[in-house]
């Protein structure tokens, strides 16, 4: 075969390659808003329970991911389990924001939600949130549930 | 009676042997190809021409199983989802099963097949016609020259065809999802974006066909070099390479999903 | 005379097969020498020997004054750019035209500009008077043509000692004299030394210098072709003269034919 031909296959083969990698990455995966590469600041919070929330979980605020779990932690001073996460330097937040573990529909995964406070001062690389909602453990729930059913026909 | 029994003692032992000696053989042989694989990079020209053989050549095979791999993907899974009312995420089970597993082990398994059964046939066929041994005799190291260019051709080509075979994977999902079934288009799209991880599942699913092309090409260059110079040594070695570098695949799929997925 | 290549007591085996013991040989410089003998009787090991593809259990080859198996893997493929070989169906790397062949040893060993490798091969090509097909694959080429072709590849490099392995297997009867007369001419050509290891006792006797008879593993005898010719020992002349009987028996040994026949049974 012609050299030049030869060439023009393989360079063709590479390209197309390349592309599909690009392809599998932009449009089928969402490197794009992902925020492995933007610049990113940190701030932890405090939760008595987490429930099933992993790490690189997602960080929504009003439903948009804004950043990501970084890091989950037992602390065993208090008990309690420490997230930090990394949220996008974009996106800026007051610090009385409260932070919320919520699950996405019902057996959905579990993510973060931030609601913005009314605070003027912003939160800094290293903050503490200090307003934290565990997550809503299934069992413990059905099993209020019941206990307010047997109260309730205990009154009547 | 102990006489059956120390033969069929001295037949196991025999066969272990054997075995281990063989491995560390296709190690040496494995080491060496990386130790003077100077000659293919230098000599860029070589490699490129077994890219041609090894990638371009495997295009048509790998676009046309993709696609259909990728629209069976789609018609099944519609058809459990819709039950569930969830027939949105069909994009996401395409392309999640092509990203992790069916791009990387199908693309390779296939690979295998067309490209490794070619490779070993003609590095055994070189052999048989005293081709390597007429390079040695020419002071020219055939590692060097013939199994290098081959393998960095086959280990460079392996990753691009498993990524096209999943890019069309995931077309064909398109076209059966979207276009025939009328799944709505920005939900497809969309769940599947949310689902597909960067790193978790495109990046993994990369390092995946990597490693499973440097397998299947160091098994398929072993077995050529290794054959013995017959017409049935020959044909024996390629059985061997597609069926050794089969499992392999799949062996090394387990170990490397136990890995990347755990703890997650 | 100096000797190019010279054997001394080699004793050489396969696992526990002993394929040669003690042969002792020499090659003068600017000869053209044949080893003949039957197939399987260790001549194609003795040319990997001299090629320093395998080592001897005993003795020692020296080609141009150097021990082959002593030297080190650098050593070995330096020694081995003077060396052409070339093999019993020719070898040509079936992926590459005939030109690129010939083209190989120049563009793995030397610097030499394209428009010179050009100029060289086409020489050698036509040495063999085959440069109008010089962009045919191996596939194409008849096997004649591709034993020249080889054989233009063995010399691309002018070597001071060149190998034939069987150079005159499977030809007809005019591309054998053609090779023939090419081992000889090129020999005197390049001022090369040569080696023929052959089972072909007609046409090598009428080109050859010097010739070594081997017979299982040791040399029986050697001498000019005119020695052999006129040779008395048995086995030289069953050889020459291609006789069906003789020391070397038509029959593979076994048992008696009658026994096998159940004849003495029969009888008993």
């Amino acid at each position: 075969m012609e050299r030049t031909v030869l060439d023009l296959w393989v360079g063709i083969f590479v390209a197309a390659g390349i592309a599909a990698l690009l392809v599998l990455a932009l449009k089928v995966g969402s490197a794009g808003t992902t925020f492995n590469v933007g610049e990113t600041y940190r701030v932890a919070a405090e939760f008595d329970n987490i429930g099933g929330l992993k790490v690189r979980a997602p960080v929504k605020s009003a439903g948009v991911v804004v950043g990501r779990v970084d890091d989950i932690q037992f602390e065993n001073q208090r008990f309690v389990a420490r997230v930090v996460m990394k949220i996008d330097q974009r996106y800026q937040f007051p610090k009385d924001t409260s932070v919320s573990i919520l699950t996405s529909g019902l057996l959905g995964e579990q993510y973060i939600g931030l609601e913005a406070g009314g605070d003027s001062a912003m939160l800094k690389d290293g903050d503490k949130l200090k307003i934290t909602q565990s997550a809503v453990v299934l069992e413990k729930l059905i099993g209020q549930f019941l206990y307010n059913k047997a109260a309730e026909g205990g009154a009547k | 009676m102990p006489e059956r029994v120390l033969k069929n003692l001295r037949g196991i032992g025999h066969e272990v042997v054997n075995g281990i000696w063989r491995l560390g053989y296709a190690s040496r042989f494995f080491l060496l190809t990386l130790a003077r694989s100077a000659t293919s990079f230098r000599r860029f020209g070589l490699t490129i021409k077994e890219i041609y053989f090894a990638g371009v050549l495997s295009l048509i095979i790998i676009i046309v199983s993709g696609l259909f791999v990728g629209m069976v993907l789609a018609l099944q899974g519609y058809e459990t989802l819709q039950k569930y009312g969830a027939a949105e995420a069909v994009g996401t089970l395409v392309a999640l099963s092509l990203t992790r597993e069916l791009g990387p082990v199908v693309a390779a398994l296939l690979f295998a097949s067309r490209a490794g059964s070619a490779m070993t046939a003609e590095i055994g066929l070189m052999k048989a016609t005293e081709q390597i041994t007429a390079m040695e005799m020419m002071a020219v190291d055939p590692i060097a020259r013939v199994i290098g260019p081959r393998f960095w051709g086959g280990v460079l080509s392996m990753p691009l065809l498993a990524a096209m075979f999943s890019v069309v994977g995931v077309f064909g999902g398109y076209l059966i999802a979207v276009v025939l079934i009328g799944v709505d288009e920005g939900a497809f799209w969309s769940q599947m974006q949310n689902a597909v991880d960067f790193r978790q599942d495109v990046v993994n699913g990369v390092i995946k066909s990597m490693v499973f092309g440097v397998a299947v090409t160091a098994i398929a260059l072993f077995e050529g070099y290794d054959a013995p110079p017959t017409a049935e040594g020959v044909s024996g070695a390629t059985t061997r390479t597609v069926v050794t570098s089969s499992l392999a695949i799949l062996g090394l799929d387990f170990v490397l999903t136990a890995f990347m997925f755990k703890g997650i | 005379m100096e000797n190019l290549v010279e054997i001394k007591d080699v004793t050489f085996s396969y696992d526990v097969l002993p394929v040669l013991t003690g042969i002792n040989m020499t090659v003068p410089r600017g000869k053209v020498v044949s080893i003949m003998g039957l197939s399987g009787c260790g001549k194609t090991t003795l040319l990997r020997l001299i090629g320093g593809a395998l080592k001897p259990r005993k003795g020692e080859v020296r080609v141009a004054g150097r021990v082959m198996h002593e030297l080190e893997q650098d050593e070995l493929y330096h020694l081995r750019r003077k060396m052409g070989m070339l093999f019993q169906f020719g070898a040509l790397f079936t992926d590459l035209s005939a030109f690129d062949n010939v083209a190989f040893q120049m563009r793995e060993h030397t610097d030499l500009p394209e428009s010179m490798i050009q100029d060289l091969v086409l020489m050698k090509l036509h040495a063999v008077g085959l440069r109008g097909a010089h962009q045919l694959m191996p596939s194409e080429l008849s096997g004649g043509m591709a034993r020249r072709v080889a054989l233009a590849r063995a010399i691309a490099l002018d070597p001071m000692l060149i190998m034939y392995d069987e150079p005159f297997a499977g030809l007809d009867p005019i591309s054998l004299s053609v090779i023939g007369d090419l081992i000889r001419h090129l020999n005197d050509a390049l001022g090369a030394t040569s080696i023929v290891v052959t089972h072909d006792v007609q046409e090598s006797l009428k080109i050859v210098d010097y010739v070594y008879f081997m017979s299982e593993g040791v040399v029986v005898t050697h001498g000019t072709p005119d020695d052999i010719r006129r040779s008395e020992a048995p086995f030289v002349h069953q050889f020459v003269w291609g006789e069906m009987d003789g020391p070397v028996p038509f029959h593979y040994p076994g048992s008696s034919y009658a026994g096998d026949l159940s004849l003495e049974t029969a009888r008993a």
